[in-house]
């Protein structure tokens, strides 16, 4: 199967500390399919359902993210991840 | 000579944090040290890990639950998260299949992660290192069958250091704090007034008896171990006497009015959204100080103009109609804020604090004032400055919070300039307040106090000079007779306004707004009930 691929700036503005990433991470864990990350477009890639990786990556404001996703729900994660990127990880509150 | 077997009662000086007393068994919260447990198997030694995890996770939604302010949601909700992570979980499990023991293989797996935040370099991350600690030691617990560290009421609780979350999830009916660290200025201090929970700071928590029975007259400062009868007596006396306050205090929930029927405002401080769940709006005139400190420190990632923005409306919806009075970030002096203040000022009271720091950081004060001038809109807010001590720096306040409304209404967005005060503690501020463009006053006393007499409060060697003064009063009494002679509002919202035994003397001065931590609300109202009319 194919690995999709999406890529979203991300503007907030304390980049990914541990509110956004537990956001990320919950979001991604909701789906099937196999999802990573990075911060360039060739990687390195790390799993994107994982709180201790993501937060490793200590992506600062203004660093574009890479997704990559492989699986049957493939397009909806990366459409979702990258609403939720996009949207400075409010969730509706 | 340590004699155990007299049980003679042993003093030990501290600090006064937070008024009260309370007797009841010391419990020491130790830093953990935790057993080897062996298992017969690897599958049992997995099970023991996965059963700790569960319980843990259980632990951590609860407090969540409870938990009722956004910052320790978060903290919680990274904790939750974490013990979620397979790339965590999963190696702990290999190594308890090679061999290791549940701990070992447990602390194995999560100590790199301490150690590698620890290292960072921004300081958000490296504060993390204390949430993954917090949470190691959590798991650890539970894998040596020790029931987490929640406390039976009714106790003294001895430890190094609390942070809030601890406290504010903790029963403290009847108990009492002790710790090495912190100061009467430390937030967890403050959440204690407020709390009514007797707290003293500065003492040597290591050599402290788990499980003896102790005195803790936090009004003195003084903790004494092995109290003997007399001192249970007097205990016993002193604790019949406060109950009958506090009845008494219970008969004074409406509104404050003098003995000649005058009306007095008693409005209440507080630090957060947290300690407004307790309380009834209809039993206060309102909020006369809302220290924001609170939102910024022991967090290391300043918090966003949205998030600010979400508190202060709560805090207004709480508040229904009546004042909210929100002060800017008082950073500095005693409270430092990690990437904002400078460690090692030489003088931090003297130094860069209040409204000098914020100047110097328009960005931090800039979306402070956006996320205010938005809430403007949702209620009765009112924002003041501390710190000030020449018009100028209120006049440039003012410019920087018309231009942040412009701003907002430049991007479509509801916001308004809600009146503008100033915190009176600066004695040259007392002095010339008629100088100052200000829509409304509030004396800061315990800052205005320690700089009038030159003396600190935190000094007990000096606490004689630190007392209430002449001094004092006479720039209480300037600031008030300016108010209301140029028909502006002025209050007073430090510690001696929750003084009853203050509540005359500042009456006198013609004061009739009064700011009180809400444990004083009863106390204080009672004290102006009894105000018969000047002495002099």
């Amino acid at each position: 199967m194919n690995k999709l691929r999406a890529s979203v700036l991300m503007r907030h503005e304390v980049g990914l500390h541990a509110r956004p990433s537990v956001k990320l991470t919950k979001l991604a864990k909701g789906f099937e399919s196999r999802i990573d990350l990075g911060l360039s477009p060739d990687g390195p890639w790390i799993d994107a359902k994982s709180i201790v990786k993501v937060m490793a990556t200590k992506a600062p404001k203004d660093s574009t993210i890479y997704f990559r996703a492989e699986g049957a729900d493939a397009k909806a994660a990366l459409e979702a991840l990258v609403t939720l990127v996009d949207g400075d990880f409010q969730d509706g509150r | 000579m340590d004699d155990r077997t007299h049980r003679a009662a042993h003093r030990i000086q501290g600090r006064s944090a937070a008024p009260g007393i309370a007797l009841g068994p010391l419990v020491r919260l130790a830093p953990v040290e935790h057993g080897v447990r062996q298992y017969r198997s690897a599958a049992e030694g997995r099970q023991a890990l996965l059963d700790a995890l569960a319980a843990s996770q259980e632990d951590l939604s609860a407090l969540a639950h409870q938990a009722g302010d956004d910052e320790a949601e978060a903290i919680l909700a990274f904790q939750i998260a974490l013990l979620e992570d397979d790339s965590l979980i999963a190696p702990a499990l290999a190594r308890i299949d090679v061999g290791d023991g549940a701990n070992q293989a447990w602390s194995a797996a999560i100590d790199p992660e301490i150690a590698s935040y620890d290292a960072a370099e921004d300081p958000y991350f490296r504060a993390r290192a204390s949430d993954l600690r917090d949470l190691r030691d959590r798991v650890l617990r539970h894998l040596a069958g020790e029931t987490d560290q929640t406390v039976p009421a009714g106790v003294i609780l001895a430890a190094d250091d609390m942070p809030p979350s601890i406290f504010l999830a903790t029963d403290w009916r009847d108990g009492g704090l002790v710790l090495r660290r912190g100061s009467p200025s430390s937030h967890v201090a403050i959440l204690a007034r407020s709390r009514g929970v007797p707290m003293i700071v500065g003492v040597d928590v290591d050599h402290l008896e788990h499980g003896a029975d102790a005195l803790l007259d936090a009004d003195a400062g003084l903790l004494v171990v092995h109290p003997d009868a007399n001192m249970r007596a007097s205990f016993d006396q002193r604790r019949a006497e406060q109950s009958k306050t506090r009845e008494i205090a219970h008969e004074f929930t409406g509104p404050a009015r003098t003995a000649a029927g005058e009306l007095v405002r008693v409005m209440i401080n507080v630090t957060g959204l947290a300690e407004l769940s307790t309380l009834d709006p209809a039993d206060v005139d309102g909020i006369g100080l809302m220290r924001t400190e609170f939102l910024f420190q022991g967090r290391e990632k300043l918090p966003t103009e949205e998030e600010q923005y979400r508190i202060y409306r709560r805090m207004l919806e709480w508040a229904a109609g009546k004042p909210v009075t929100i002060r800017t970030l008082d950073a500095g002096g005693d409270k430092p804020i990690a990437g904002l203040t400078r460690p090692g000022d030489m003088n931090p009271f003297l130094g860069l604090r209040g409204v000098r720091l914020s100047l110097r950081h328009p960005d931090v004060f800039r979306a402070q004032l956006r996320a205010l001038a938005r809430a403007a809109v949702v209620g009765n807010l009112k924002v003041m400055i501390p710190m000030v001590t020449v018009p100028e720096e209120l006049d440039c306040c003012r410019a920087l919070f018309e231009q942040a409304c412009d701003e907002l209404h430049r991007e479509g967005k509801q916001a308004q300039m809600p009146p503008l005060g100033m915190m009176v503690e600066v004695p040259a501020a007392a002095l010339t307040i008629e100088d100052f463009n200000a829509d409304f006053f509030s004396i800061g006393s315990n800052d205005l106090a320690q700089y009038v007499a030159a003396a600190s409060r935190d000094e007990p060697q000096l606490a004689d000079l630190a007392r209430p003064s002449r001094a004092l009063f006479s720039l209480i009494r300037n600031v008030v007779d300016h108010a209301n002679s140029s028909g502006r509002e002025a209050s007073l919202c430090g510690d001696l306004a929750g003084d009853p035994e203050q509540g005359a003397a500042l009456l006198d001065q013609g004061l009739r707004i009064f700011s009180v931590t809400p444990g004083a609300l009863g106390p204080v109202k009672a004290a102006i009930a009894r105000y018969a009319g000047s002495a002099a």
